[in-house]
C-alpha cells in the first residue's frame, strides 16, 4: 500500500496536497488541467521531489528521504527512457542490475523480457535503430524486469500515434496481469483512464484528491474536472 | 524543498574548485607577502607596463582592423576549401608559439625570405626584433581569432536583412551605414578587448621577440627579476602588477563579450545582391589570398625548414620531447582532475562554480609559477619539481576553455538522463561508467585534446623552474635558437608541431570514434 501522509510540496506560486492511500495492485489514472500537478504528484512518489511537510509510506513503512532507486516503483517518463549508448539489451539489463554485471540467469531473463514485448533477437541492437513504438516496448521490458509492485507512468507513450498508443496500454495492461504490479498513470485522455485503469486520482485546485472509481467521475464530473473535460 | 536531478555527490565538484581557487589565490598570497612594495617601482619596471600596454593596444587594433576585411570577404564570397579555411583559423589556438615564432623568423628575420628579396632588390632590410615584431606575431595569432569572431558578427545578420536591402536598392555605402557599421560596433570591441587580454600576458612571444629594455613585457620583466637576479621580491612585486592588468583587461573582455558562442554555423556563406562586380571580387579575392599567404607562409617554411633540419637534431631533443609528451598526459589528467568534479557539479544549477575555473585566464602562469616557487623554496629544491609544477599550471590554464566545452553537455546528461539515472538506482562510480562517460566521449576527447596541445606547446613556467639539465621539447627548441642552431631548431619545431597536433588529433578523434548514439 502506498501512502500519501498529509503532504505538501511547494514549487513558488505552486502548491499541491495530497493525503490518500492507494492499495496493492490498483490502476489508478492520474487526470486532471494541466500544470495542476499530475507530473508534480509521481516524481513525490518516485523521489525526486521532496515534501515540505508530511510523509510517503509504503506498507507503513516510511520512505519519505529514500533514494528513487530504493522505492518500490518503476517509472517511465515522457522521453529519455532509454540511453542511445547502449544497447536494447543493456538498457533491459539496467532494470535488474544498474552496475549491468549480469549472470547468464540474469542475461536470459533480460531476454525472455524481450521476447514477451515481441522483440525477441533485438538485443544487440542500438535504440537509434528502433521505431518510436519499439524504443517503448523496450522501456516496458525494462519495467518488466525490474518486477517492482508499482509502475509509474509519467505519459511516456505521448508521442506516439492513437492507435499505437492504445497497443501499448494494452501491453502494460498484460504486463501488469502479469507481474500484479500496481499502476499510476498520468493522462490526457479520458479513455485513457476508462481503458485501464479502474480508479482515477483527480489533481486540481493544488489538491491530488483520493482515488475514485474512474467511471463515476469522468460519468459525473465535479466543476473542476468538467472545466477540463469540455 | 529540493529536487534531486545528479545521480552523484556534488562535493567533489567543489572540492576540486576550492583547491584551484586555493592554488590561484594561495600562490598570489605568497606572492603578495613577498612582495617588496615599500621599494616601489624602478624606471625599468615602469617601461616594461608601458611596454606590455602598447605592444597589446597596437596588436588588438592592428588584428581587428585586418580582420575585418578578412571576414567581411569571407562572408559574402563561397569558394573552393572556405570550409576548411575557416577550420584552419581555429588551429592558431593549439600552435606552438615557439613554433609560429621561427616560422616568422624564416619570412622577417634577418636571412628569411623577406630581406633576401630585399637585398636582392637593393632595398633596406627590416629589423624583426623588438616592438614590431611582438606585435607581429600577436597578429599572427590574433588576426585568425579576430577574424573569427567578426566573421561571426556578419553571419548573425539575418539573411533576410540582406533580401531587404537589395530590394530597396542600397548601394554599398548604405549597405555600410545601416547594417555593416552597427554590426561592427557590436562585435568589434569585445573581440578587441580579448585579444588586448591576451596579448597582455605574452610571455614566449617576447622572449624570442623582444627583450631588452625597450621591449620587455611584464610577464618577461618577472622571469628575468627570477633568472638573472634571483630577486624574488622584485618578481613578486611586479607578479602583482602583472595581476592587476590582467585582472582588469580579463573582466573587461568578459563584461564586453557576455554570452557570446564561439564559432558556431560560420560554414554558411549569406547570399548577398551588393557584392558583385568586378571590383569587389577581385579586392575580396586579394585580402583572402593576402590572409592566407600571411597565415600559410610561414607555417610551410617551418615545415620545409624542419624536414631538412630533423637530421641535424641533438639527443636531446629527443629526450625533451619523451618528457614533453608525460608532462602534456600529465596535464590532460590534472584537468579532467579538476574539470570532470566541477563541470559535474556546476550542471546543478550553481554556476559560480564554473566561474572558478576562469581563475585560469585571470591569473598569468608565471605569477602562479613564481607563487609556487616561494611556496616550494623553503621545503624543497623547486627545480626539482619543474615537470610536475609545469603540469598542474598547463592544467589550471586549460581549466576554463575545458570547462567551456564541458559544461553544456554534462548540463545536458544530467538533465536528459538524470532521473531515469537515479529511478534505476544508477548512482556515483556505476552512472560515471554506464552513463555520463560515454555520452561525453566527444566533448571530453575535445577537451583533453586541447589541453594536450596547450600543454604540449607551452613555454612558461618550465622556462622559470628548469635547470640547464632538463627541458622540455619548447624550452629546448628556445636553447637551440638561443644558441644560434638553427636547422636543429627547425628540426624540433617540425616535431613539436607533428606532435602537438598529433595528441590534439589523436584525442579529438578518439572522442568521436563511436558517434553512433
Amino acid at each position: 500500500m502506498l501512502t500519501l501522509e498529509n503532504t505538501l510540496i511547494r514549487q513558488g506560486e505552486f502548491s499541491l496536497t495530497a493525503d490518500f492511500s492507494i492499495q496493492p495492485g490498483m490502476r489508478v489514472a492520474v487526470i486532471g488541467p494541466s500544470g495542476a500537478g499530475k507530473s508534480t504528484l509521481l516524481n513525490l512518489l518516485a523521489g525526486f521531489l521532496d515534501p515540505e511537510t508530511g510523509r510517503v509510506l509504503n506498507q507503513g513503512q516510511d520512505m519519505t528521504r529514500a533514494a528513487p532507486g530504493e522505492r518500490p516503483l518503476a517509472m517511465l517518463f515522457q522521453d529519455n527512457n532509454l540511453f542511445p549508448h547502449l544497447t536494447v539489451a543493456q538498457n533491459v539489463g539496467l532494470g535488474i542490475r544498474p552496475d549491468l554485471r549480469l549472470d547468464a540467469t540474469q542475461a536470459s531473463r533480460v531476454e525472455a523480457a524481450l521476447k514477451r514485448v515481441g522483440l525477441e533477437g533485438y538485443g544487440p541492437r542500438k535504440p537509434a535503430a528502433l521505431s518510436g513504438g519499439q524504443q517503448s516496448r523496450v522501456a516496458l521490458a525494462r519495467v518488466l524486469v525490474q518486477d517492482k509492485p508499482w509502475v509509474l507512468l509519467d505519459e511516456p507513450f505521448a508521442a506516439l500515434g492513437p492507435a499505437l498508443k492504445v497497443e501499448m496500454l494494452d501491453l502494460v495492461a498484460e504486463v501488469l496481469d502479469e507481474t500484479g504490479a500496481g499502476l499510476l498513470m498520468v493522462s490526457h485522455d479520458p479513455q485513457d483512464a476508462r481503458r485501464i485503469a479502474p480508479h482515477t486520482v483527480l489533481v486540481a485546485d493544488g489538491v491530488a484528491y483520493a482515488p475514485t472509481a474512474t467511471r463515476d467521475l469522468l460519468d459525473n464530473p465535479p466543476p473542476a474536472l468538467r472545466t477540463y473535460l469540455g | 524543498m529540493a529536487g534531486r536531478a545528479v545521480a552523484v555527490r556534488r562535493w567533489p565538484g567543489i572540492g576540486a574548485a576550492a583547491l584551484v581557487a586555493a592554488l590561484v589565490l594561495g600562490t598570489l598570497l605568497a606572492v603578495a607577502l613577498r612582495a617588496e612594495a615599500g621599494r616601489g617601482l624602478g624606471p625599468s619596471d615602469w617601461a616594461a607596463i608601458r611596454f606590455t600596454l602598447v605592444q597589446s593596444v597596437l596588436s588588438a587594433a592592428i588584428s581587428v582592423a585586418l580582420a575585418i576585411p578578412v571576414a567581411r570577404a569571407l562572408s559574402r564570397r563561397r569558394f573552393f576549401g572556405r570550409r576548411v579555411l575557416i577550420t584552419l583559423l581555429g588551429a592558431p589556438f593549439i600552435l606552438p608559439v615557439i613554433v609560429a615564432v621561427l616560422g616568422l623568423l624564416a619570412v622577417f628575420g634577418r636571412s628569411g625570405i623577406l630581406n633576401e628579396a630585399l637585398r636582392w632588390l637593393g632595398l633596406p632590410e627590416v629589423q624583426v626584433y623588438g616592438l614590431h615584431g611582438v606585435v607581429l606575431a600577436h597578429v599572427f595569432f590574433n588576426l585568425p581569432l579576430a577574424t573569427r569572431l567578426i566573421l561571426q558578427g556578419w553571419q548573425q545578420v539575418p539573411a533576410e536583412r540582406f533580401r531587404l536591402a537589395a530590394q530597396l536598392g542600397f548601394g554599398p555605402r548604405e549597405m555600410w551605414r545601416v547594417i555593416e557599421a552597427p554590426m561592427l560596433l557590436r562585435v568589434v570591441p569585445p573581440a578587441a578587448a580579448v585579444i588586448f587580454a591576451i596579448c597582455l600576458s605574452s610571455f614566449a612571444v617576447a622572449l624570442t621577440l623582444g627583450g631588452g629594455p625597450k621591449a620587455t613585457t611584464v610577464e618577461l620583466a618577472i622571469y628575468q627579476a627570477f633568472r638573472f637576479d634571483f630577486d624574488l621580491g622584485r618578481a613578486a612585486l611586479l607578479s602583482c602588477v602583472q595581476l592587476v592588468l590582467v585582472g582588469i583587461a580579463a573582466l573587461v573582455a568578459l563584461k564586453l563579450s557576455g554570452n557570446e558562442s564561439f564559432g558556431a554555423g560560420l560554414d554558411r556563406a549569406v547570399r548577398r545582391w551588393d557584392s558583385a562586380g568586378l571590383g569587389r571580387i577581385s579586392l575580396d579575392s586579394a585580402v583572402i589570398a593576402l590572409a592566407v599567404l600571411f597565415l600559410l607562409l610561414p607555417m610551410s617554411l617551418v615545415v620545409i625548414d624542419g624536414v631538412l633540419g630533423i637530421a641535424k637534431m641533438p639527443a636531446q631533443v629527443w629526450k625533451a620531447a619523451g618528457v614533453s609528451v608525460v608532462v602534456s598526459l600529465g596535464s590532460t589528467a590534472l584537468m579532467l582532475a579538476f574539470a570532470l568534479p566541477i563541470a559535474i557539479a556546476a550542471a546543478g544549477k550553481s554556476s559560480w562554480l564554473e566561474a572558478i575555473g576562469l581563475f585560469g585566464i585571470a591569473s598569468s602562469p608565471l605569477v602562479i609559477g613564481t607563487g609556487l616557487f616561494i611556496v616550494i623554496y623553503p621545503i624543497a629544491d623547486p627545480f626539482d619539481f619543474a615537470f610536475p609544477v609545469t603540469a598542474l599550471v598547463n592544467a589550471i590554464m586549460a581549466l576554463p576553455f575545458a570547462l567551456r566545452i564541458l559544461v553544456g553537455p554534462t548540463r545536458d546528461v544530467v538533465q536528459g538522463y538524470g532521473r531515469l539515472s537515479l529511478s534505476l538506482g544508477l548512482t556515483g562510480r556505476q552512472w560515471l561508467r554506464i552513463v555520463y562517460l560515454p555520452r561525453m566521449r566527444a566533448p571530453l576527447g575535445f577537451a583533453c585534446g586541447l589541453t594536450a596541445a596547450l600543454s604540449m606547446g607551452d613555454l612558461g613556467v618550465i622556462a622559470l623552474f628548469a635547470d640547464p639539465e632538463t627541458a622540455t621539447l619548447p624550452l629546448q627548441m628556445y636553447r637551440l635558437m638561443g644558441s644560434y642552431r638553427m636547422e636543429a631548431a627547425s628540426g624540433a619545431a617540425l616535431l613539436l608541431l607533428v606532435l602537438s597536433f598529433g595528441l590534439f588529433w589523436l584525442f579529438d578523434r578518439g572522442g568521436r570514434g563511436h558517434a553512433d548514439s
